[in-house]
């Protein structure tokens, strides 16, 4: 026994000295994207292999996109971030500061490969004939979504309802506010996050109409079947795009930026398109979304940029401490 | 000043063990709390103040405290009502009985959750009837009650059952032969010697109440100046990157706990001391 233990103290020393084995990286991603990055890291692992001859194992942490950008501020040791909106990888370069705050002009496409937008799930048939936003503000339609203040993705619908409201009610302000209070009026039940209100909608038959990611519309009709559920399409919504980024010290510190940038750079390859699209994720690239037509309806797509100014001023207007979603509630 | 330590006659290791409570207590409680006061402190009084009194932070503490008070009651009259089924008869499966009560401890409280909203939703096994009924248990403060007694009931079982398992029957004889009814030797022999067990229970179930996250978001439904807990809103300013907000309403929790709590002792010692004076 005595013998054992140094050669086992050596053997973990040299290991950790001279780390052979896999490259190994860290993806901290949120919640809906668990099913999109396991099929794109397995197939990423292929062809790194193919390229350089290296192994590459991918690790995944996935949770609320507000509470992964905190653990990565908090130290998580994340090589790559894939988060719900710019606004969490904005706050890590900010107050972490291990990555600069110009991140999201390093990659195409504001540093967002696969794009998203919110969609209404009803129940088959939709009964209560909700085709549109302002379908939805109407009397006797129950809302179900989750509560902005600790869901990324709820942000993103009601910023979608606010933008709509704007869109077709010259830019009015208070008219936009009206119709979002509205909305919140025909709400029972503000989950914490959006697979919580999935729940709430499908398993627990609460409300008429689940604002929801469009992937995770896509996910629930598989989960519980076409046959209860049906999607559709408002004829205007928000594009959601959900950013990456390398998060340059962390990489630098394990000696894994080259892979990291080439994880990221290979979701804008013809095959990492392809699983975003396969994932119910808008690809960027024009031939893979032709493909893929059948599966993402065209509708008009709004940008935060252009409706609101980017995330830093929607975020302290609408979801700050005493913002316009708390005036909503406290007016009562 | 000379501090005075009280020292068991014979028995050694007093030091020792002195030191690991204090160390102990230093690492593990007041360290970390200690940050908590720390972190809130760097907002500075105005933005704490302004913090904890938001009428949406107002509404959550009455909706947390609320709730914990009427379960930690509940839990008090249950659990002392299970603990005496318990420790008072015999019946077929009691093992099983007794072994169920600690599941709360074991269970995760999301799972508990969960599970306590499909059963209570209006479309559950028990919401379909509550509904026409006009009661409404889940996504309403009722529900949180729930949940929280869910949690709460171990407490206060688990700190009757000794008691109770101590309680002697020739002070309950005595009692009668004296003339008592059975309701006298419930209330004026039993009781008091359980008020302090009770006591202490309650003062569990509703600490533990307070802090609870996990089962309530799920059945709460999270409603602004309805349905939020205080737990809830500190969750919402950290998704702000607001940490010392989040402070600010942790600390108001911590203070105002800690005095009921401190309450809840002093009432205690009191009637244990009570109970000695009476019986010596």
């Amino acid at each position: 026994m005595k013998r054992i233990v140094p050669i086992i103290l050596a053997s973990l020393l040299t290991s950790v000295l001279f780390a052979t084995g896999p490259v190994k990286l860290l993806n901290v991603s949120y919640d809906p994207t668990r099913e999109l990055y396991q099929d794109f890291n397995a197939a990423f692992a292929k062809y790194w292999k193919a390229k350089t001859g290296v192994d590459v194992e991918i690790n995944q942490s996935h949770g609320g996109s507000g509470a992964q950008s905190r653990s990565v501020i908090d130290g998580l040791q994340a090589d790559v971030v894939t988060l719900g909106l710019a606004y969490d990888i904005d706050a890590i370069a900010e107050k972490a500061k291990i990555l600069p705050t110009d991140w999201q002009t390093r990659l195409p496409n504001n540093s967002t490969p696969y794009t998203s937008t919110i969609v209404f799930l009803v129940r088959k048939g939709n009964p209560k004939h909700i085709k549109e936003w302002s379908d939805a503000v109407r009397d006797g339609v129950a809302v179900i979504t989750p509560n902005p203040k600790t869901s990324g993705g709820a942000r993103w619908s009601y910023l979608a309802a606010w933008g709509y409201a704007l869109r077709h009610d010259n830019n009015d302000d208070a008219k936009a506010r009206a119709f979002v209070t509205h909305l919140y009026k025909n709400v029972p039940v503000l989950d914490s996050g959006a697979r919580g209100s999935t729940a709430t909608f499908a398993q627990r038959g609460l409300g008429d109409v689940l604002l929801s990611w469009e992937n995770e519309a896509h996910l629930a009709l598989k989960e519980f079947g076409a046959d209860k559920f049906e999607i559709v399409y408002p004829s205007e919504s928000i594009l959601a795009e959900p950013p990456v980024a390398v998060v340059d010290k962390i990489a630098a510190k394990h000696g894994t930026t080259e892979v990291a940038k080439a994880y990221l750079n290979y979701l804008y390859t013809d095959e990492g398109q392809e699983i975003a699209a396969r994932n119910f994720y808008r690809p960027r690239n024009e031939k893979v979304t032709a493909k893929y037509a059948a599966s993402f309806p065209k509708l008009t797509l709004f940008t935060i940029d252009q409706v609101f100014g980017g995330w830093q001023k929607a975020q302290a207007k609408h979801f700050g401490d005493g913002g316009v979603f708390d005036q909503i509630y406290q007016a009562k | 000043m000379q501090l005075h330590f009280k020292r068991p006659g014979i028995l050694p290791g007093f030091w020792p063990a002195y030191c690991y409570s204090v160390l102990y207590l230093t690492l593990i409680v007041l360290i970390p709390l200690s940050a908590v006061f720390l972190k809130t402190a760097t907002a500075g009084w105005t933005k704490i103040w302004h913090t904890i009194s938001s009428p949406r932070v107002v509404a959550a503490y009455e909706v947390s405290f609320g709730a914990s008070l009427a379960a930690a009651l509940a839990s008090v009259v249950i659990g002392f009502v299970i603990a005496w089924a318990l420790e008072r008869y015999e019946f077929p499966g009691k093992s099983i009985v007794d072994a169920l009560v600690d599941i709360p401890f074991a269970l995760p409280t999301a799972v508990a959750g969960i599970s306590l909203t499909s059963l209570y939703a209006p479309s559950g096994w028990l919401g379909r009837y509550l509904e026409p009924l006009g009661i409404k248990v889940a996504f309403a403060p009722l529900g949180i009650t729930v949940a929280l007694v869910f949690i709460g009931l171990p407490f206060v079982v688990r700190s009757v059952q000794p008691v109770l398992e101590d309680a002697d029957h020739e002070v309950e004889e005595a009692a009668s032969s004296l003339g008592a009814g059975r309701w006298q030797v419930f209330w004026r022999v039993l009781f008091p010697a359980f008020r302090p067990a009770l006591l202490t229970g309650f003062a569990l179930a509703f600490a533990r109440g307070l802090g609870e996250y996990g089962s309530v978001v799920f059945i709460s439904g999270n409603l602004p100046m309805k349905t939020e807990i205080a737990p809830l809103l500190i969750i919402a300013k950290l998704e702000e990157y607001d940490y010392a907000g989040a402070a600010a309403i942790a600390t108001a929790m911590l203070v105002a706990s800690f005095l009921m709590l401190l309450l809840i002792n002093i009432v205690q010692g009191r009637s244990r001391r009570f109970m000695e004076t009476k019986l010596s």
